[in-house]
């Protein structure tokens, strides 16, 4: 995603990343970053909690005008809890999913959707008309 | 206690499975720079997502390098968000979409006054795509057209 930020800023659009994987960030480099410490999957918050998510997203929106140089990163004051056990284990383990190369549907009734898609249908908006 | 160092966990996992490195994106020029211009109150902001985000009858993403973009309209119905990703554990984000993809929580702040407006839609991507090249030469300008063409002031990225 630090490609896209650049890409997009250097077309004189400001952005800003949000990031749960810092090292990861900081290699690519993006214009503006905001750090959030919580494990990978929730880079804007924890589920169903709306207050921690909308509190956690107005921290990361100041980053557009609080951040003044290229390439500062933002660190938000949460953490995911106390004793912060998920940053331990997971190494020696490959837990991705083997990659399929057909659209991989979280359900069956959504490929049944898609599949109804006529072949001059847009791919990038689906059924909506851009 | 300090952050997770993903490129280095990774390296040791790859090594211990017997795969080659992985090769991560390292920068070699300092980051493009433009100021903004706006307050947030009266900014139109983009939202990009990388955490395989589509909705339902829309095409789902392949894992294979797919450099696909998919629009979802600024009102989508949240109960019609789905994801398609292989490389994080998807359980929080398929309950509630908005850990990766913020849209309750941006629609709310622009109902608050907050931020101006969103764009007419937010875009979405499978971040796990391992060619560099693909990324900068396909996926990159493809967003970066359609936010110039939503006309948007900011935008905000959120990988996964």
């Amino acid at each position: 995603m630090g490609l896209v930020a650049r890409e997009v800023e250097a077309a004189g659009i400001p952005t800003l990343s949000m990031t749960s994987a810092l090292d990861i960030t900081r290699a690519v480099n993006p214009p503006r970053a905001a750090f959030l410490d919580y494990p990978l999957g929730h880079t804007t918050g924890k589920p169903h909690e709306p207050a921690l998510q909308r509190a956690i997203m107005l921290e990361a929106l100041d980053a557009f005008t609080s951040l003044r140089e290229p390439g500062q990163v933002k660190h938000l004051p949460f953490r995911w809890d106390e004793d912060e056990r998920w940053k331990h284990g997971m190494a020696g383990t490959d837990t991705r999913t083997e990659r399929f190369d057909t659209p991989q549907y979280q359900c069956e009734e959504d490929r049944l959707k898609a599949a109804a898609l006529e072949p001059g249908d847009c791919p990038v908006c689906g059924l909506e008309d851009l | 206690m300090e952050p997770v160092d993903y490129i280095a966990r990774l390296k040791r996992t790859y090594a211990k499975l017997g795969y080659p490195a992985y090769q991560w994106v390292h920068s070699e020029t300092p980051p493009p720079w433009a100021p903004v211009r706006k307050p947030l109150s009266e900014s139109r902001l983009g939202l990009i997502a990388s955490g395989g985000i589509y909705a339902a009858g829309q095409v789902a993403f392949h894992f294979k390098d797919d450099t696909g973009i998919r629009a979802i309209p600024r009102d989508v119905p949240t109960a019609e968000l789905r994801t398609a990703h292989f490389a994080y554990d998807q359980t929080d984000a398929r309950s509630d979409p908005n850990v990766v993809f913020p849209i309750d929580t941006l629609r709310n702040l622009v109902a608050e006054g907050v931020i101006g407006e969103l764009a007419s839609h937010a875009y979405t991507f499978m971040g796990g795509i391992y060619s560099a090249r693909r990324v900068r030469e396909d996926v990159a300008p493809a967003l970066r057209q359609r936010l110039q063409d939503e006309r948007v002031d900011i935008a905000l990225l959120v990988p996964v």
